[in-house]
């Protein structure tokens, strides 16, 4: 599997870390459901999902990759702060 | 018919023209009082204790592929129950105790081999964890020795003891942990269920579960609908297609996690050993065949194969432990779906859908906790109380953030086990 990070090109995955599934962050300054269901609870598809990985061995980026669960084919990836 | 050495026997001198076919394959009727989605170990188990022990037959397990065509025969059949956890804990040790009534309670030959566990440790820090994990486990009533240096090299000569980054400090033995014959715990457990009436519906995938104010009601499957006031989702790696049918989001997300095997070799390692500093277990197969695997791909995964740097990895933790293993040739490599939990443990609960158990977030330690997970699953089908094995695998202890179970103490959180 190789990402394309929109810095430095396909790289090996080896590079990146997967963070998690890539979600809003809730506004509620308290705990509240939206935060269990932010760190806790996933649609877990079988199938494309945005997912975060972090380009560490490389530019340090943080992405946001879209990929196919089903397949590891990896669908497109832009920076975090872009999204 | 009943399984014997006499059967066998006299199978031998008739031809073997007398075996019957292991189950049925019945036609899902309109209505069950529970039906268990999913045919693998749990699903299986589950409905075996509801007819064995609960007196509940009239019950369908619903299959998509073919019985025991998942995880359950995709693993690396290691049965322990050397967990530190209180909810964990009693709950492996539990199913640890079924496992050694296994064969005789299913007349079935799961060829469950009691021939230890030996975590390494290679530090005094280690050394002390071990310690205490060790006693952990004498406290719930299992068995642990903690193994010098000499201790472990008395079990596993060819041991790279004097490493220079991990030299062999010691080992955790647990004795009653071993082995079993992966498949034959599913194919058991079929037999044992249909014998006592429950349908094993394979071919049958669901497509949709009924509710109706709050209740679950039956579901839909490619074989038409087929009502029931109890439904399970036992569905492991699958846990959030199934649950989402239900409108349910579950603290699940599902990873690959691969394993290998070798070419069949003659008989050199009689127990299994786990390098956890290199995230590598082994054990040798009654076959012959080195069964190896590693840690997680860590990326969710369908794909029921990983990427070769974690085939990689593997390779080298075991040229690292074990350079012997270099001679040995790789068979195959497979990749199975974990259904991974926040906090690395299970879950078996009722939720907010009467009727409706979820069992699911085993991780990559679902198939020593079969016997267990079938027990306290159908207990809970046919009492609507948790039994007390399991009364501590809540669903909603991620949101209450009471009871976590995090063993590896990183945190109840997705991408840290």
């Amino acid at each position: 599997m190789r990402l394309p990070c929109p810095l430095c090109g396909d790289r090996d995955h080896r590079e990146f870390t997967y963070r998690s599934v890539a979600l809003d962050r809730p506004a509620d300054e308290g705990w509240s459901d939206a935060w269990n269901d932010y760190i806790h609870l996933r649609d877990n598809p079988a199938g494309p999902q945005d997912e975060l990985w972090w380009h560490g061995a490389g530019c340090g980026a943080w992405l946001v990759v879209t990929r196919d669960t089903k397949t590891h084919e990896v669908l497109g990836a832009k920076l975090a702060g872009e999204s | 018919m009943r399984y014997s050495a006499w059967a066998v026997f006299k199978q031998g001198l008739t031809g073997n023209k007398g075996w019957e076919k292991a189950w049925r394959s019945p036609e899902p009727k309109p209505e069950y009082d529970v039906i268990i989605i999913g045919g693998g170990g749990h699903g299986l188990a589950t409905a075996y204790y509801l007819a064995a022990k609960h007196g509940i037959a009239n019950v369908a397990v619903l299959e998509r592929g073919y019985l025991g065509g998942g995880n359950v025969g995709r693993n690396t059949t290691i049965v322990r129950a050397n967990y530190n956890l209180p909810g964990n804990s009693e709950f492996y040790s539990h199913s640890l105790s079924l496992w050694e009534g296994l064969e005789q309670e299913l007349n079935y030959n799961v060829m469950h081999s009691q021939r230890g566990i030996i975590n390494l440790f290679h530090s005094d820090g280690q050394r002390d964890y071990a310690a205490r994990r060790g006693n952990s486990m004498v406290n719930q009533g299992d068995d642990a020795v903690l193994l010098d240096r000499e201790g472990v090299r008395k079990h596993v000569p060819f041991l790279d003891f004097d490493n220079a980054r991990f030299p062999i400090y010691g080992g955790l033995f647990h004795p009653r942990g071993g082995t079993a014959r992966h498949d034959a715990v599913a194919w058991g457990y079929a037999r044992g269920a249909d014998r006592r009436g429950v349908d094993l519906i394979q071919q049958c995938e669901v497509t949709g579960i009924d509710v109706e104010n709050g209740r679950v009601t039956g579901v839909q499957t490619t074989r038409g609908p087929i009502r029931a006031r109890k439904v399970a989702m036992v569905a492991a790696g699958r846990s959030g297609q199934v649950a989402a049918m239900a409108g349910m989001r579950l603290p699940v997300e599902s990873h690959v996690l691969q394993a290998f095997v070798t070419e069949g070799l003659k008989p050199a390692l009689d127990t299994v050993v786990t390098f956890g500093m290199g995230h590598f277990y082994i054990s040798q197969s009654d076959k012959g065949g080195l069964v190896f695997g590693g840690d997680l791909d860590f990326y969710p995964s369908y794909a029921a194969r990983g990427n070769l740097p974690m085939a990689e990895h593997v390779m080298e933790a075991a040229m690292t432990l074990m350079p012997a293993i270099g001679k040995s040739r790789v068979l195959r490599s497979w990749g199975g779906i974990m259904d991974m939990s926040p906090d690395g443990s299970p879950i078996i609960d009722t939720c907010h859908i009467e009727g409706l158990i979820v069992n699911t977030g085993w991780c990559y330690g679902g198939f020593k906790a079969v016997p267990g997970s079938g027990w306290a699953t159908a207990h809970l089908l046919a009492n609507g109380q948790p039994h007390d094995s399991a009364a501590k695998l809540r669903l909603d202890r991620f949101s209450t953030g009471r009871g976590l179970m995090d063993e590896e103490g990183t945190g109840a959180q997705h991408n840290l086990h």
